[in-house]
């Protein structure tokens, strides 16, 4: 057969700009070559070289994180996403987007946007444990975000429920930067033993490549070039673009694959998402140093007219490509044949660092897996703050005048659509299967017990996208903070974190800015929170002709309970119990109460101004370590995070949530509306019984924490909070449940 | 080859709880005149030849498997091509 | 007491099942695979939660026909204990061993959360530690579990006592609004004419630790390995 490709000619630029090639691009693809490419060769390059799997624009920008800079000028990011939590056991975890499939089919999009991370998780050994999901709608009085939100809730039901891994948490917000251009980022959660990691790598020259599941029809040609560009006017006559989700097919593949790396024979295994068969042949050949010999004839197809190109490129679901070591195909095809499954040998693993890909004798492809899967080109692009955050960060919030009534706001901001109960949506999520989840959605974070030992694992997702939009920067810092904080108030200590970070259009200068500061603001924070950003992914092109979204570097953070019996939750638990307010804030800031960025300005006069709300690291590690502190010693009975709404939210929430009431005074020189709906960080709402107090306060002197208490948990059904003593919110507990509780569920008709 | 249609479909006295939410969108989309609508489901089946009573099969395969009579009823064609 | 989980393909409540029996109630326990055909030797057989073959045409109507499904329905026949859990309760009906069926729930979204059930019948094997009139905190996690028969069967269940549970109210109030699917008579589980059948939509399995937020459904397995005592 073959060897090599002779006799090329050009390719002509309407063919490959279609495709997201530029002219210098391609001349680079020449040049690489010493020849023109072939046409199955040109589109292999096109979506290898995309931002989604090139990074081509992000990479010296993730240079920041730590983790990413050693892993790419070291040994390879392989194993870099592996959280060791002690007793021979890792966590994995990755958060991926998949905003662009969801825009237009919401439902297959969300599905196969959970179905993709999944596999990402096992096929590195791991079990799926959790899943969790952050997702940004534009508001609801439009219909088609009601749509959106609707189908993309129940794809993510559907295929999660089914897979049988639980969905323990995550998080919804609406803003009409999103109008058009949803979020969905599905992040998974794994468990594994550290000493049985499976490797991505092709390895061992002559052992032959199989490629398992499902068979390969004609979805998902091109889509992760599709996702690197902006939503137009005709993104729906894109739909072909969408890939359809098997769930069932994917819970044999993860029952069939873990169950095939216990034979240890196979030396290497890859999910086939964006790219498919051209992504898992190259990379796999990249990172084991080899090449491959692959006839894609073979591959098992659901039309038999597929062209290599359309073979090379398609994203069917529920694929893998493995290496097995030579001699041992039969045993490892054996158990994915008892899970229903093929598994068919394609090729195998030669010494050159050459790809070539046939069809039958035809060299279709011989490229270089490297100059695919590593060298793809990388672009220094312009930076340029943009002209609002001046405007923004500028905006007199003194002059906004202050509300007379501070009930009506306080039960306005209840039923804010982005403030109240997602209770209708993670109802619809199985996030119990497994039976491992020991706190449910709802509180803070959610935890899962690990089986056979004491620990419990806390995990959260965060992004306030408003404080991002107004100072990239710290907004991405408060970000991780928070995140950490939640890990926190369940007495968890954090310990790693993926990111999705989803950005507008990058060749935009000031989409770039935003991108760039917020990077560096999250790498600084997880630094600090030595939880180190251990995978991660990035979503340019959120934009759609009304403008870009919020800049939102999504969170997703890990944390570690030794003991599981001490897990803490944010609901009150008994009435007399008493209520502090425990903050980390130094009175002596001069923001320690400003409105900037608050839920309640927005709410109130429909604004997103004003700078982000307080926030110092020192002050927060502290408050962090204060509350873990307390929680270790059993001397606390909740703790909640004050975030969007401020107190008066936060103590609502312990209320609803404990179906208890509760008074709260506290004592300030400053307006009414910035004590209680202030969104300064690094403050938490706890309760405990009196006969603690002492022990509780040395502790926060130790952590020089202040420690404001002058409350109580009741049984009288009502949730008061008065400034100086005198009333200023006086609720009705069953009124803002029920607001709380039920205001989408009302919205959604359900 | 037989070409076999079979369609099932809910017992005429049972709520359809699809059926309700679509003719709600329908009226919502200004089609009021839309009285009622009734989901169910069609299905295609080949049968080769060999087949030696290809009428009992179907029924079979009907009231076995592809309905559950005790909601479902069903109806099918049979073509012979 | 030995107790077999059976694993169709798609089952994901397999696990739990298995780990419910092993380290909770502590009794024996294997899997049984779906093409096995021998189901000799067990006191209790489990089929678990899940979406068996995707649940494609109908919730349990391909698993209903897998092999393992024919030696158990001689199985039952002949006495044997069997519990059907959400999934495995829609297979029990498709396969005739409890009448019935389950349909898509009415507001045709997928339910997961804690539910109050009322125990209505405290002398079956499968509910005999519990009081007629308890309410249980158990979950449910399913998108079809509609109950419905024709009057005549629902009467024959409500004379015979084959309800186990119905959905209540917080204070055991059988309820229109506790009624979370649109079940006739808010039915959650129901046994057999024999007693030896049990098929419930809400998981047991999922309410035996204080680690999972709830206790109540420990005693649906310890009540039976009372009785076998």
């Amino acid at each position: 057969m073959e060897k090599e490709i002779k006799n090329t000619t050009p390719i002509a630029p309407d063919v490959y700009q279609p495709m997201g090639l530029n002219d210098e691009e391609y001349s680079k693809i020449v040049e690489m070559l010493g020849r023109h490419p072939t046409y199955t060769e040109v589109g292999m390059f096109a979506v290898m070289w995309s931002e989604h799997c090139g990074y081509k624009y992000s990479r010296p920008i993730l240079k920041y994180f730590k983790k990413y800079k050693e892993a790419i000028e070291g040994e390879g990011l392989e194993n870099a996403g592996i959280i060791d939590i002690g007793d021979g056991l890792g966590i994995c975890m990755k958060m991926e987007s998949h905003n662009h499939p969801s825009a237009v089919e919401p439902f297959q999009g969300a599905a196969t946007g959970v179905g993709g991370i999944l596999r990402d998780i096992f096929t590195m050994g791991a079990r799926p444990i959790a899943n969790l999901n952050s997702l940004r709608f534009g508001n609801l009085d439009d219909a088609h975000n009601r749509y959106l939100f609707e189908h993309v809730v129940e794809g993510i039901s559907h295929y999660g429920n089914c897979v049988g891994v639980p969905t323990i948490a995550g998080e919804v917000y609406f803003d009409d930067s999103y109008s058009g251009n949803p979020l969905l980022n599905a992040m998974a959660i794994g468990i594994l033993k550290t000493d049985e990691v499976a490797t991505a790598g092709a390895n061992g020259v002559g052992n032959p490549v199989m490629i398992v599941g499902s068979a390969t029809g004609k979805d998902g040609i091109h889509g992760a070039t599709f996702a690197s560009v902006e939503l137009g006017p005709d993104s729906e006559s894109k739909r072909p673009n969408v890939q359809m989700g098997d769930p069932f097919q994917e819970k044999l593949l993860i029952e069939a694959t873990l169950e095939a790396l216990k034979t240890g024979y196979i030396t290497g295994i890859q999910d086939m998402g964006a790219a498919g068969i051209t992504c898992s042949t190259t990379e796999m050949s990249a990172k084991g140093n080899t090449g491959m010999s692959v006839n894609i004839r073979k591959t098992p197809l659901r039309e038999a007219d597929l062209t290599p190109y359309e073979i090379m490129l398609s994203e069917s679901q529920e694929r893998m490509l493995a290496v097995v070591e030579k001699g041992h195909e039969d045993e490892v095809a054996a158990v994915f044949k008892k899970w229903g499954l093929q598994a068919v040998v394609i090729g195998e693993v030669t010494a050159d660092e050459i790809v070539r890909i046939y069809d039958n004798d035809e060299l279709v492809a011989c490229v270089k897996g490297k100059d695919l899967a590593d060298n793809a080109p990388t672009y220094y692009l312009d930076t340029k703050e943009p002209d609002y955050i001046s405007k923004v960060q500028n905006y007199d919030l003194s002059k906004l005048p202050e509300p007379n009534d501070y009930n009506k706001v306080f039960l306005k901001l209840i039923g804010d659509i982005s403030i109240a109960s997602k209770e209708w949506v993670y109802d619809q999520y199985d996030h119990m299967v497994q039976t491992n989840t020991t706190i449910l959605p709802g509180s803070d974070c959610a935890m899962l017990r690990v089986r056979e030992t004491t620990k419990g694992i806390a995990v959260t997702t965060d992004c306030n996208s408003r404080y991002v939009y107004l100072n990239p920067y710290k907004g991405a810092k408060i970000a991780v903070a928070e995140a950490a904080r939640n890990i926190s108030c369940s007495g968890a200590t954090p310990m790693g974190v993926t990111d999705c970070l989803n950005f507008g259009n990058p060749e935009k200068p000031e989409a770039f800015w935003q991108f760039e500061q917020a990077v560096k603001g999250l790498a600084e924070e997880c630094e600090a929170f030595n939880s180190p950003v251990v995978s991660g992914n990035v979503s340019f092109y959120n934009e759609t002709p009304e403008g870009t979204i919020y800049p939102t570097p999504t969170i997703g953070m890990m944390g570690l309970l030794d003991d599981v019996d001490k897990r803490m939750t944010s609901e009150f638990k008994a009435k007399g119990d008493k209520i502090a307010l425990i903050s980390g804030v130094s009175k002596d800031a001069n923001d320690y109460d400003a409105l900037d960025g608050s839920e309640y300005i927005k709410a109130e006069f429909d604004l997103a101004v004003g700078n982000t709300p307080h926030y110092d690291t020192k002050e927060e590690l502290n408050v962090q370590a204060c509350i873990r502190e307390l929680i270790d010693k059993r001397l606390i009975k909740s703790a909640h995070d004050l975030s969007e709404g401020g107190l008066a939210i936060a103590l609502a929430e312990c209320c609803i949530n404990g179906k208890l009431g509760a008074t709260f005074n506290i004592d300030t020189e400053r307006p009414v509306s910035n004590t209680l709906f202030n969104e300064a960080q690094s403050r938490i709402l706890i309760s405990y019984d009196d006969r603690n107090v002492g022990e509780i306060k040395n502790i926060c002197n130790k952590y020089s924490i202040d420690f404001i208490s002058d409350g109580q948990v009741s049984s009288d059904e009502k949730v008061s909070i008065s400034v100086n003593n005198k009333a200023v919110i006086d609720a009705d507990l069953n009124e803002i449940t029920d607001l709380y509780k039920n205001t989408i569920g009302k919205i959604m008709k359900y | 080859m037989y070409r076999v249609k079979v369609y099932v479909t809910l017992k005429p006295s049972l709520l359809d709880a699809q059926g309700k939410v679509v003719k709600g969108a329908a009226v919502n989309l200004g089609y009021d005149e839309v009285e009622n609508v009734r989901i169910g489901k069609f299905i295609e089946l080949s049968i080769n030849e060999n087949t030696k009573d290809v009428n009992t099969a179907v029924e079979e395969l009907c009231s076995k498997l592809l309905a559950n009579t005790v909601i479902e009823n069903y109806k099918y064609e049979i073509e012979k091509e | 007491m030995k107790f077999g989980v059976v694993i169709f393909p798609g089952s994901n409540c397999d696990q739990d099942s298995f780990f419910c029996i092993k380290d909770v109630i502590k009794e024996q326990v294997d899997y049984i695979w779906h093409q096995d055909t021998d189901v000799k030797g067990y006191d209790c057989i489990i089929l678990p939660g899940g979406f068996s073959y995707g649940d494609y045409l109908r919730t349990g109507a391909v698993a209903r026909f897998s092999p393992v499904m024919q030696s158990i329905i001689d199985y039952a026949k002949d006495g044997g204990h069997l519990i059907g859990i959400c999934n495995g309760f829609q297979i029990l009906c498709e396969a005739h061993l409890l009448p019935g069926v389950l349909t898509a729930n009415d507001k045709l979204k997928f339910i997961c959360k804690y539910v109050n059930l009322k125990v209505e019948n405290d002398t079956s094997d499968w509910t005999n530690l519990y009081k007629k009139g308890d309410v249980l905190n158990i979950p449910v996690a399913h998108h079809s579990g509609n109950f419905f028969a024709e009057t005549d069967v629902i009467k024959e269940l409500e004379d015979n006592n084959q309800i186990l549970f119905k959905y209540c109210d917080a204070f055991g109030n059988v309820t229109e609004e506790a009624n979370i699917n649109g079940s006739v008579n808010n039915i959650a589980g129901i046994i057999n004419k024999a007693g030896n059948v049990a098929g419930m939509m809400p998981h047991p399995e999922r309410a035996v630790e204080d680690l999972l937020c709830s206790t109540d459904g420990i005693n649906v397995f310890k009540s039976l390995v009372e009785r076998m005592n």
